[in-house]
């Protein structure tokens, strides 16, 4: 497995490369200026009509020195060559917003999308796994055709209608307030207090956004998993299984239910990235301060350090993601070899 | 049980109404794909769904409008609305007394108005968020538009956003899965490795990432989604081609000396289309979802355009103007699913070994 390993990760450099550059070269192109932007904050606002030439003079030479201090005036393959070497110690530079180092203000935000995704990962496994066996064992059943249908409309459900109908119906507003309608913990949550009630308060401002974050995950997976039931069900060790007569209970959950988790793995690899876009919908209408609500933030300020430090992160995670499914794919099923496996 | 019983079992069990052989094609495959796409009544009800929002998108002047089919002013009668689409194309000009006129608010004049008499961009601001009533079916936004009329004319954004946005994914997804797929050795590697840095970058990321970045347009938000959509299509056609391109038909079709191109264009591709065809209409499908995140995050489309998602975005911030959440989504919500549903009923349909993926 060592040098498997090995060479997995030795092959995920130039793919980061590749995505790093993409990146780069799509925020540096863009139209728009982030010393211009910055200097139209820090003069209120005022335009060139507003300043008299010589004044405009002093500002650009200002613009300028500003842009030679974040090296944006050298070419842009020399600015790559710069971010790339800093990217091997892991410096992303200062952000042009606050002057903070990015990768402090990254490291800062972290834990709180980790555990929403956490979260949501969790429900999307416990719900859809059951779900997926009932369907299953039960097929063309009432039930089964009722889960099919409500899974199918269900994956119809645009996010930012279901989020929006809950902040409308049951997040305060003129109806119902059952939860939250953003942050993670009440305006009067200390440390102080016992942690059973930490718990429940923090469970009480979470339910909503991994519910949200998580249901299209689910309808999905539960659809694969009676997929992959119904595949290892039609398998002749399932028929021997049941001519020795074993009960039907072992037949499906010892013959049949581990074979068919097998391919459930590998969906782990692509839940993963679907899962950091949804935080940034979700960050932003609960106003949840994690990595999701920075990335937007940064976008929109121009922050070019943030982003592009934001941007591979995230691909570095859903690379990571790709790999752990496929070790753990070898792992669990040893008719594949490592290294020998075809996407 | 051996492997073909299997097969006919499962067949049998999915449809007991598909015939398992499946009588000689009249007229061609799609004749035959029509016939059987019929049977699946779920899948024709979003067939007809989707027909009645192409409707809807392409009739939207005749549908929601503030000019009125017909008006008789002074003694004369007059088309506006028609009138209106022939000014637009430079075939004609306005009369002069009718020259930039509320028409509404002409004096003694008979008038025939379409079903909800505004355009989606009439600001009243006498009238800014307005429950529904009889006068706005849907109530009206915090500039007083109408949002009916804004949900109308939405779809044609969404629908086009979809229809435009695929067409890109094709156009690169086909084409360099072709490529992969029938050359092989190291053109293979090479476009996959661009399949697999595209796969890792965060998508939805790069999108907000340039759409915020670049000027507010509806043509850039097709390019974009168009651009970062097209991987799935691409992979699906380059293991299509690269199945099909050592079939015995397509070496015989070389060996006499068929050009590449012509071998790929008219011997290939027609079989390696089914998989194209399903993921073109679940893509329309996730177009319009992200042009709705998008535009739910106020980024992409213009601000003064109304679409679905800008719509929902309004009411994410008017928490208590409840038709603003409710209509808008809900369409979102229809439009989605009906292509999902004549997704699945193609993708029956064309390719039975597809059966069970997403």
């Amino acid at each position: 497995m060592g040098p498997y390993l090995l060479q997995r990760l030795v092959l995920l450099v130039p793919t980061l490369i590749g995505v790093t550059l993409v990146g780069f070269l799509i925020i540096h192109l863009a139209p728009g200026d982030p010393a211009e932007l910055r200097a139209a904050g820090g003069l209120g606002g005022a335009r060139e009509a507003t300043v008299s030439r010589d004044k405009r003079g002093v500002i650009d030479d200002a613009l300028a020195q500003w842009r030679a201090q974040y090296g944006l005036d050298k070419p842009l393959y020399v600015q790559y060559a710069i971010w790339l070497k800093n990217l091997f110690t892991l410096n992303f530079g200062d952000s042009f917003k606050d002057n903070q180092s990015v990768w402090s203000k990254i490291l800062e935000r972290i834990p709180v999308t980790v555990k929403l995704n956490l979260w949501s990962l969790l429900v999307v496994y416990l719900v859809a796994i059951p779900l997926g066996i009932y369907s299953a064992t039960h097929v063309n059943s009432l039930g089964d055709q009722a889960t099919t249908l409500a899974a199918f409309v269900l994956f119809a459900v645009p996010l930012v209608w279901a989020a929006t109908m809950a902040i409308v119906f049951i997040c305060g507003g003129d109806f119902y307030y059952l939860f939250p309608p953003g942050g993670l913990e009440s305006l009067d949550y200390t440390e102080n207090w016992p942690i059973w009630r930490k718990f429940t308060d923090h469970a009480w401002h979470l339910f909503l956004p991994v519910v949200l974050l998580s249901y299209d995950g689910f309808a999905g997976m539960s659809r694969y998993m009676r997929a992959s039931m119904l595949d290892v069900l039609g398998q002749d060790y399932v028929q021997v299984a049941r001519a020795k007569g074993l009960p039907e209970k072992v037949v499906i959950l010892k013959h049949v239910l581990r074979n068919s988790l097998i391919p459930q793995v590998t969906i782990l690899a692509s839940i993963l990235p679907a899962l950091i876009g949804g935080s940034v919908i979700i960050e932003t209408i609960f106003s949840i301060p994690g990595l999701g609500q920075l990335g937007f933030e940064s976008v929109l300020a121009r922050d070019y350090p943030t982003v592009l430090a934001l941007f591979t992160v995230s691909a570095v995670l859903t690379l990571i993601g790709i790999l752990i499914s496929d070790l753990l794919l070898a792992a669990v099923d040893p008719r594949i070899a490592f290294g020998r496996r075809q996407q | 049980m051996s492997p073909t019983e299997l097969n006919a079992a499962s067949v049998k069990s999915a449809d007991a109404e598909v015939p398992l052989v499946v009588a000689e094609a009249v007229g061609g495959l799609w004749s035959d794909v029509w016939r059987r796409f019929r049977r699946n009544r779920i899948a024709l009800t979003g067939f007809y769904v989707v027909c009645c929002l192409a409707f809807v998108a392409l009739f939207a002047d005749l549908l929601a409008n503030d000019k009125p089919y017909y008006l008789e002013y002074r003694g004369k009668t007059y088309f506006p609305i028609f009138r209106s689409f022939i000014v637009s194309v430079r075939l004609g000009q306005w009369p002069p007394e009718l020259l930039n006129v509320e028409f509404k608010k002409l004096e003694g004049a008979r008038a025939a108005y379409p079903p909800i008499p505004y355009r989606s961009t009439n600001i009243n601001l006498l009238e800014p968020l307005e429950p529904p009533s009889a006068k706005h079916w849907f109530g009206t936004d915090k500039l007083g538009r109408d949002i009916m009329a804004g949900m109308i004319y939405g779809s044609r954004v969404s629908l086009s956003i979809g229809f435009v946005a695929v067409g890109i994914a094709v156009i690169i997804g086909v084409v360099l899965g072709a490529i992969a797929g029938y050359f092989g050795s190291w053109v293979d590697l090479v476009i996959s490795r661009v399949f697999e840095i595209m796969l890792s970058i965060p998508t939805f990321f790069l999108l907000i990432t340039v759409a915020a970045l670049l000027p507010p347009s509806i043509f850039l938000t097709m390019a974009i989604i168009g651009m970062t959509s097209w991987v799935g299509m691409a992979r699906f056609t380059r293991n299509e081609f690269l199945r099909i391109r050592n079939l015995d038909y397509v070496t015989s079709a070389i060996a006499l000396g068929v050009t590449d191109r012509k071998v790929m264009y008219k011997h290939i591709l027609p079989n390696a289309l089914a998989p194209v065809i399903v993921s073109v209409v679940l893509g329309i499908a996730g177009a319009i979802l992200v042009e709705s995140s998008l535009s739910f995050l106020g980024i992409g489309v213009p601000a003064e355009l109304v679409t679905w998602g800008s719509i929902l975005h309004e009411a994410s911030t008017t928490t208590f103007a409840w038709w603003l959440a409710v209509f808008p989504g809900f369409a979102i919500f229809i439009t989605v699913l009906a292509y999902y549903l004549v997704g699945e009923g193609l993708r029956e349909v064309l390719d039975p070994r597809l059966r069970d993926l997403r």
